[in-house]
């Protein structure tokens, strides 16, 4: 494909309840964070993407209402309703397109100001599924439930992702759940539905989270330090959750595919370096893991007890927390990739791992209906 | 934030504006939903479509094929009885819930279906539900058309 890179980046902390900043607050924080970071003005923006949910943040076209504090006003801007990897992906194709150089990404949502259950209990069917009162935290424990089945993953091995990211988002001073706790806490917390404890799930979170995009021709005209975008790529599975084998990600292993061959990789266990997953919930971090190709399918949760995925592991996962150690929805995808970017300019502070070559991963719909893969090196 | 407004809420409490989103709505359930859903009141038989490509059958009824991008021009009854494919207990009373906790949500794969039934366990314990056992419909008298004509699924007989 024609080249781009990520020139700057930007968010704000991840917290539990941002009680002192709007939406646009948030906004206006990341995109002059990213702005700083590429060495660019608003001036130099050819176009906009925001990412938002019109159901989390309380009112329609949500996108609108952080434009102004994007600096969009005036320019040429599109919304994306989902996680923020996508929007990133469509600013991705606006940037190759020839007709913008630059593409501005925002993502943002604050899971405090609503309640969830009830927000994603919404994404179900209205006409056969919504009346049951499920919500994405039980659809998810279904989802583990037969992944464990099919897999022989433990609720051990599980506790052993939320022992490692929270961890890791100790080192993170923008996690917002940094903890040094025990697969015997994870087991003890409270059972939310059965299999998953309060301590495999991820938290409510509120962050907005910024990305600037540019084309070849136009990334020396910045001082920001490029990060080169090798493949992107997203696939999406049927809507019905019976109409999937929920133990698989079918999506995912397509999307990674895709994205690896777009990349030139042909061994993605040996050539990635580091990886950013949606790790909404524990066991999705080994699913996504075995079903995007870096490890064989089942061997997930073997390889974490032997410390692969550690910080200082073979392959480093999450080492910024991932979404156990905060999880913004909507933004949380484009912080993984904001994350790949850090650990590729040696940006990383006290999480930083060796790595040239890194993966990050966004997810869209219950249950991982549609995936996004993103392949970053910090060579061109 | 700015930093003209840094001081802004020294010593005070930030103000919430508290508001809510409550536009009741209707949805026209469709013909294909409608045919399933009088079908389930009126003679308690879960119906399924079936696609003349794939041969796939779908529960709950769908007007096209998924896999195939084509109509499904046939009906097929399936069930009551079925295999769970997976299952939740709900320990948390969260506030979708309509049950008092535990609540069992499982995927049903109907007899003669080719896609799951997302419903509710009943008349069974949290502890003996397992992947792979054997459940019937159990009916509710309704005079609702809709999916509460089922009013759980519970071990096979
Ligand atoms: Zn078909």
């Amino acid at each position: 494909m024609e080249r781009a890179a990520i020139i700057g980046t930007g968010m704000t902390k991840i917290e539990s309840a941002k009680r002192t900043e709007t939406f646009a607050d948030m906004a206006w924080e990341a995109v002059n964070k990213a702005l700083d970071d590429a060495g660019m003005t608003i001036d130099d923006v050819d176009n906009v993407v925001t990412t938002s949910n019109d159901f989390w943040d309380g009112r329609t076209i949500s996108c609108m209402a952080v434009g102004d504090a994007s600096g969009a006003s005036h320019k040429n801007v599109s919304c994306v309703e989902g996680d923020g990897t996508f929007g990133a992906f469509y600013g991705l194709s606006r940037a190759l397109s020839g007709s913008y150089g630059t593409t501005l990404v925002t993502a943002h949502s604050k899971g405090s100001e609503s309640i969830s259950s009830l927000i994603t209990n919404a994404s179900f069917d209205p006409i056969y599924d919504r009346w049951l009162g499920m919500d994405m935290v039980s659809a998810s424990a279904m989802q583990a439930n037969a992944y464990m089945e099919r897999t022989g993953t433990t609720s051990e091995q599980l506790a052993m992702v939320s022992v490692k990211n929270h961890g890791n988002a100790v080192k993170n001073p923008l996690s917002q759940l940094p903890m040094s706790i025990s697969v015997e806490d994870v087991l003890g917390s409270e059972m939310i539905s059965d299999p998953l404890h309060k301590l495999d799930c991820s938290p409510v979170s509120d962050a907005c989270c910024a990305i600037i995009i540019a084309n070849e021709s136009r990334v020396p005209a910045y001082s920001g330090c490029p990060v080169w975008i090798k493949g992107a790529a997203f696939c999406s599975d049927a809507f019905f959750l019976g109409d999937r084998d929920l133990s698989r990600a079918k999506a995912l292993t397509e999307a990674a595919a895709k994205a690896f061959s777009m990349a030139g990789i042909t061994n993605p266990s040996k050539e990635i370096q580091v990886a950013e997953i949606y790790d909404a919930f524990t066991y999705q971090e080994l699913m996504w893991l075995e079903e995007m190709g870096l490890c064989e399918s089942g061997t997930a949760g073997s390889m974490l007890e032997k410390g692969e995925f550690d910080i200082d592991g073979r392959l480093p996962v999450n080492p910024s927390g991932g979404l156990l150690g905060g999880h913004p929805v909507i933004a949380a995808g484009l912080i993984r990739i904001v994350e790949i970017v850090k650990q590729l300019r040696k940006e990383a502070g006290e999480y930083q791992v060796d790595a040239k070559r890194g993966l990050a991963h966004g997810v869209n719909g219950l249950c991982g209906q549609s995936h996004c893969v993103w392949v970053l090196d910090s060579e061109g | 934030m700015g930093p003209g407004m840094k001081n802004t809420f020294d010593g005070i409490e930030p103000l919430v504006h508290k508001s809510q989103i409550s536009v009741p709505y209707h949805w026209w359930a469709g013909e294909t939903a409608s045919r399933f859903f009088v079908e389930l009141r009126d003679t308690k038989k879960i119906m399924g479509t079936r696609c003349d490509g794939c041969g796939k059958t779908f529960v709950p009824p769908r007007k096209t094929c998924p896999v195939c991008f084509t109509e499904n021009t046939k009906w097929v009854e399936c069930g009551p009885a079925g295999t769970v494919t997976s299952f939740t207990v709900v320990r948390k009373q969260q506030e979708a819930l309509h049950h008092k906790v535990p609540v069992i949500f499982a995927l049903v794969l109907l007899d003669g279906a080719d896609t799951a039934l997302l419903h509710r366990l009943d008349e069974v314990s949290p502890e003996d539900v397992k992947i792979g056992m054997k459940v019937e419909a159990s009916f509710n008298e309704t005079k609702d058309a809709n999916m509460t004509a089922i009013a759980y699924f519970k071990p096979a007989s």
